[in-house]
């Protein structure tokens, strides 16, 4: 018994609509990275199987999500680093008390 | 169309990964979420093997599960003052959840109207060495300019996390 491209389109779906649920929910900082994190490996589960499925020769889908995963991780990185920079200057990672653009 | 891939360790690996997402959100401790995040990172190199994309499974083990978790890891126990911290309200929001179902419900008829376009299967699946050959060949530039956002970044992640000085 095997399985196609429909499941893992299904799969990468339900994985990135956990993620958003996350990341528009959560009211701390790191937790909401984390969620971005789930919505990334969402989209790379997606471009992989349709590249395992549509273009194997290619492997189109492989090269994007490897590239992707560079950037993502560049990403949360940056973000972590934004959330260290912000508990030393406020002391928390609330995203309800950083409501302050300057000083 | 090539064939599909094995039906049981797909199922196994999709319940861990929907299960491990499902704990990120929904684990009151900041810690424990970030130990499911690890989980729901591997089942998906795990996919990725099933899927025969074996460099982007070492890639995902190495970058994700090994970097980006211990990252999140450094940044859970350094902004926490108490261990007491940890346990957080579950602050789960009812707009935020219809928004994910609309987008859910929106994706999953996109997947249902989905009509899968022609494809030959290979003779001999491209491996490693063909990934390889192919990302310093016709993808080098884009290889390189990944290079430099990523060297950008690190600098930036270590000024902004630096400090005074």
């Amino acid at each position: 018994m095997t399985v196609g491209p429909i499941a893992f389109m299904a799969l990468a779906a339900l994985l990135f609509c956990i993620g958003l649920f996350g990341a528009l929910s959560k009211k701390s900082a790191v937790l909401v990275l984390m969620s971005l994190e789930l919505m990334t490996n969402a989209v790379n589960l997606n471009l992989v199987a349709v590249s395992r499925f549509f273009t194997p020769v290619s492997m189109a889908g492989q090269f994007t999500a490897a590239f992707i995963i560079v950037i993502a991780a560049a990403e949360v990185g940056l973000g972590l680093a934004l959330v260290l920079a912000l508990y030393r200057i406020r002391r928390t990672v609330e995203l309800d008390r950083i409501d302050r653009l300057r000083g | 169309m090539p064939e599909g891939v094995a039906f049981v360790p797909f199922l196994v690996l999709a319940v861990a990964v929907v299960a491990g997402a499902l704990m990120v959100v929904l684990s009151r401790n900041v810690v424990h979420a970030a130990f499911w995040l690890l989980e729901v990172m591997m089942a998906v190199a795990g996919l990725f093997m099933l899927l025969s994309a074996g460099f982007l499974a070492l890639v995902q083990m190495m970058v994700y599960a090994g970097a980006v978790s211990v990252l999140v890891l450094f940044t859970v126990m350094l902004t926490l003052r108490r261990r007491e911290d940890a346990e957080r309200p579950l602050d789960l929001s009812w707009s935020a959840g219809l928004i994910a179902l609309g987008i859910l419900i929106a994706l999953a008829a996109g997947i249902a109207s989905f009509v899968a376009p022609q494809a030959v299967a290979p003779a001999l699946t491209p491996g490693v060495a063909e990934f390889g050959r192919a990302l310093f060949t016709q993808r080098a530039l884009p290889f390189e300019i990944a290079s430099v956002i990523l060297l950008i970044a690190l600098v930036g992640a270590v000024w902004w996390a630096g400090g005074e000085g």
